[in-house]
């Protein structure tokens, strides 16, 4: 891949990602409008996410891509392979020794440092786009501080179901200014986002770049009397037994037969490695001689 | 025993093969090749191009044999590529009234200078399909013929510079004259898009906007969603030199030649607070062949300038520049489209826990609610 | 005593055709000022001028701030004007459907006044907006429904109510009774009345109905074609309209 510059994009694309970066870390939470570049993947699959990682990424980093916590779902192999192509860096699934995480849908498991980067993909920017659409308006909205409307929303919420009903991209206030969705995480990982690492945010086709810098106040929106709760299914991994994890359920017979795993691989691995047995795991020896 | 999911990478490269076998087809045929793009399905390069923002008929017919004929991804492949380009800088702006025109035609003047040049159109073919077209035969010439006939180059020299029909609506102020001016216009592709755009920045916009989403934006303002009573002003076919200023050079040089397709609309204007009863124009510009595009390209542009001629708004979604220029990009639009068939499962799965709570707690209200009911008979009983 | 409002040579045009012109007066805490006229008189181009929603070619309009004193609302910046807009001016839109948010319950609507001010407590706002169901005679039961679900009376009544939660300290009423069955009207009337003395508010009511000011208005401006063609209490100014046309509006009145 000779005929691309170094991580794909041209040294001038990125110094102007690298400007509005620098922006968004200024300002946390702030959407900070940059002029995303048509990549070779369409809008929707992390176009956002690999063009802030192309900006960061150094020849000597080491490089991990998950979708959905798993480094071997289909895009996060066509986005690592995207890289190991135009950047020939390093890549890996141990969560400890990457330099730069690029993330779709989840914060990994295991404690994050302030030597990491942490790089989300996200569809859509804008916490206020479902109340309302119109950008003019929302991003008045911002700058104003105008929250009213989204606080109506878990006020509706509340009144309905008895409980604050959004699950995933659920909104934070970030260093008490800006209200910021934190892309479709499940909202078990909120807690998370106050971290050591840095956080950074990318929607290409929205053309938004945001940020959270490390040890930022991250905190979920909510009433004093109906506070924010991290919710998980019930249950503990089958494989390596952790109850304290995000799980993905799985239907394993055609009777609807289910059971839980680590939705993030890499943290179920190393705990399985490390001795760790769920209830329905056989040791690892014998099920890669299965396999 | 279950066994988490492995092995997306060997599907990936599975998939990419069976790809490559379906869009080859049959290999008992012979495989198209680019020429045979260019010069049989113009229009559809014509459109790629337009759309895909790059004038390189060889690059579209690529992208379009590439993509098997699915224009979207043939567009997405052009704008992928082009975005990779350098910069050099910007050409000089084409002056359309020096294109020389294979095609030129006013709806509002019978005669005018220049005449009406009907040129390559399906206007009054009658749509019947060509059985003779089926037919396998062979009508290819070689070199020797091909020189003497020079059908193609010939119309393209015979024809000279046709001054623009507005003009003489202008000379008499009769039609709102356009603000000329040098700033040099903001670039969609280099500058993220804010609100309110100016106007050559929709213009941008609309010309690579998708022209299903272009074309019926511009039907809903002739069904009565922002009416602007258009009328074609003028719509003309034909090439337009580019220039280019080379500092090095201190003059303008020719660096090539484009096809493009530009419609002026006359648009009735009974006039507002801020503007004289005068006839208002649209403007679309495309790349290549593609008057269908041109003119909607027009009339959107129309419904658009509302605001700068004191119009109402009446809420019109082709008046709504917020809402055409975020939605009428095919590639943004796809690619968010179809992202919702990578998998989903965290969000899904917190949604489903989200779900099983309020049922539970539902329920548990409805049993409660029942037992209660259900006390006095039970007591009775 | 300071005003609360004081608003100078108001005067706007749309294009060639005169919207209102020549407008002052000051309107003190506690008062409830009227305007009257015709469709077309101006009423309406001048109470949005005053609100904020249309911009006047000229004029000032000075709201006494609890800050800063006397501020030109027209100069303030956006910002400002937004906040104000929704602490301490209100506005009672002729059309329910303007003021409210049709497709969020009763208690969202009025909750979010409150939340726009940083109220964070869900069971507090939740009693604040009971409470003010019950002011404006809408039963509690209602509190989740939407007020598409809600007749016109009751949704002009819950506007009332969404506006006057965060206790505003001077509000906007156009035609608030317009549009509705005469009962329905006699009874928001009477609403607004025991609401306006009990919360001793101040208020700017259009109407075109002389009943609704005879019941509200401590005093009375009466508009045609644009300008202000006679003003003063009240009750003197319909018990002795000194103008043609205000004697001619106060008599067509009588004869019904």
């Amino acid at each position: 891949m000779s005929e691309y510059n170094f991580a794909y994009l041209d040294e001038q694309t990125k110094r102007m990602i690298r400007r509005a970066i620098l922006k968004g870390l200024a300002i946390p939470g702030y959407q900070v409008p940059f002029a995303s570049r048509e990549m070779p993947m369409p809008y929707g699959w992390g176009t956002g996410g690999v063009q802030v990682s192309a900006a960061c990424l150094m020849p000597e980093d080491v490089l991990k891509v998950i979708d959905q916590g798993a480094d071997d779902t289909n895009n996060a192999v066509s986005i690592r392979k995207f890289f190991e192509k135009t950047a020939n860096v390093e890549t890996t699934a141990a969560t400890s020794e990457a330099t730069l995480i690029q993330t779709r849908h989840r914060i990994p498991e295991e404690d994050l440092t302030e030597d990491q980067i942490l790089v989300y993909q996200v569809p859509i920017p804008e916490p206020l786009r479902f109340l309302e659409p119109r950008e003019t308006e929302t991003r008045k909205m911002h700058a104003l501080e105008e929250y009213g409307l989204m606080y109506v929303k878990l006020y509706e919420d509340i009144s309905q179901h008895g409980q604050i009903a959004t699950s995933y991209s659920y909104p934070l206030k970030i260093e008490g200014r800006y209200v910021m969705d934190p892309s479709p995480i499940p909202k078990f990982d909120n807690p998370k986002m106050e971290m050591s690492a840095i956080q950074l945010f990318g929607a290409g086709r929205e053309q938004r770049i945001y940020a959270v810098p490390p040890y930022t106040k991250a905190v979920s929106l909510d009433f004093e009397d109906y506070p924010f709760e991290a919710m998980k299914a019930d249950g503990c991994c089958a494989l390596c037994g952790a109850d304290h994890t995000y799980l993905d359920e799985v239907i394993i017979d055609d009777d609807g037969g289910r059971m839980f795993v680590c939705s993030d691989t890499d943290y179920c691995e190393s705990r399985r490695a490390a001795g760790h047995v769920g209830a329905q795991a056989t040791p690892q020896n014998q099920e890669a001689a299965a396999s | 025993m279950y066994v988490a999911v492995k092995g997306g990478e060997r599907a990936i490269d599975a998939a990419h093969e069976w790809l490559s076998e379906e869009r080859r087809g049959d290999r008992r045929l012979p495989a198209m090749s680019l020429n045979q793009i260019i010069e049989q399905l113009s229009l559809t390069v014509a459109r790629v191009m337009a759309e895909g923002s790059l004038y390189d008929q060889e690059l579209a017919a690529l992208a379009i044999k590439q993509s098997r004929g699915d224009l979207i991804e043939a567009i997405f492949l052009m704008r992928a590529y082009r975005t990779t380009l350098p910069r050099f800088g910007y050409s000089n702006p084409i002056d359309t009234g020096k294109m020389s025109c294979i095609r030129r035609i006013s709806a509002t003047f019978k005669d005018a200078p220049g005449g009406q040049i009907l040129g390559p159109t399906f206007d009054y073919t009658h749509r019947l399909l060509d059985f003779k077209l089926a037919a396998e035969g062979d009508d290819q010439l070689s070199d020797d013929e091909y020189d003497t006939l020079k059908v193609h180059h010939e119309v393209h020299e015979q024809s000279k510079e046709i001054p623009h029909i507005t003009e003489f609506l202008n000379k008499d102020g009769l039609i709102q004259a356009e603000v000329e001016s040098d700033t040099t216009p903001d670039d969609l592709t280099r500058e993220p898009l804010e609100l309110p755009a100016s106007r050559a920045l929709r213009l941008q916009a609309l010309t690579r906007g998708d022209e299903g989403f272009v074309l019926g934006l511009a039907y809903s303002t002739q069904r009565g969603y922002a009416r602007n009573h258009a009328f074609v002003g003028e719509l003309r076919i034909g090439y337009c030199d580019v220039e280019m200023d080379i500092p090095e050079l201190g003059f303008s040089i020719d660096i090539g030649e484009i096809q493009v397709t530009e419609c002026e609309t006359v648009n009735q204007f009974k006039g507002s607070k801020k503007e004289p009863p005068q006839f208002t124009r649209g403007y679309g510009l495309v790349f290549g062949q593609s008057e269908r595009k041109a003119i909607s390209m027009a009339l959107v542009d129309r419904a658009m300038r509302w605001k700068e001629l004191g119009e109402d708004f009446v809420g019109a979604p082709a008046q709504d520049e917020e809402f055409v220029l975020y939605h009428c990009d095919n590639i943004q639009a796809t690619g968010f489209l179809e992202h919702i068939k990578l998998p989903h499962y965290v969000d899904f799965q917190s949604e489903l826990e989200l779900i099983r709570k309020i049922r539970k707690e539902a329920l548990a209200h409805q049993e409660a609610a029942k037992s209660e009911d259900n006390q006095p008979l039970e007591a009775a009983e | 005593m300071t005003p609360l409002l004081q608003v100078n040579n108001i005067e706007k045009n749309y294009g060639a055709r005169l919207g209102c012109k020549d407008v002052s007066f000051d309107l003190y805490p506690g008062e409830v000022m009227g305007i009257v006229g015709e469709s077309g008189s101006g009423k309406s181009t001048l109470l949005n001028c005053l609100a904020g929603h249309l911009e006047p070619d000229t004029g000032e309009v000075l709201f006494n701030t609890r800050i800063e004193g006397m501020r030109d609302t027209l100069k303030m910046s956006e910002p400002e004007r937004r906040m104000l807009a929704r602490t301490d001016w209100a506005f009672v839109h002729q059309n329910a459907r303007d003021g409210l948010r049709m497709g969020i319950s009763a208690g969202g609507n009025m909750g979010e006044r409150l939340m726009a001010v940083g109220d964070r407590h869900y069971g507090q706002i939740r009693t604040q907006a009971t409470e003010w169901l019950e002011k404006v005679e809408i039963s509690e039961e209602r509190i989740d429904d939407r007020p598409s679900a809600f007749s016109g009376g009751m949704q002009q009544r819950l506007q009332i109510a969404r506006n006057l939660i965060t206790g505003p300290r001077l509000v906007f009423m156009d035609e608030p009774t317009g549009g509705l069955d005469v009962s329905v009207q006699a009874r928001l009337l009477d609403l607004i009345r025991s609401l306006v003395r009990e919360l001793g508010l101040s208020a700017i009511i259009v109407t075109h109905d002389l009943a609704v000011v005879r019941l509200l208005a401590d005093r009375l401006m009466v508009m045609k074609s644009g300008h202000v063609v006679e003003s003063g209490l009240t009750d003197q100014v319909l018990d002795d309209p000194q103008d043609a046309y205000t004697q001619l509006l106060v008599s067509s009145v009588l004869q019904v």
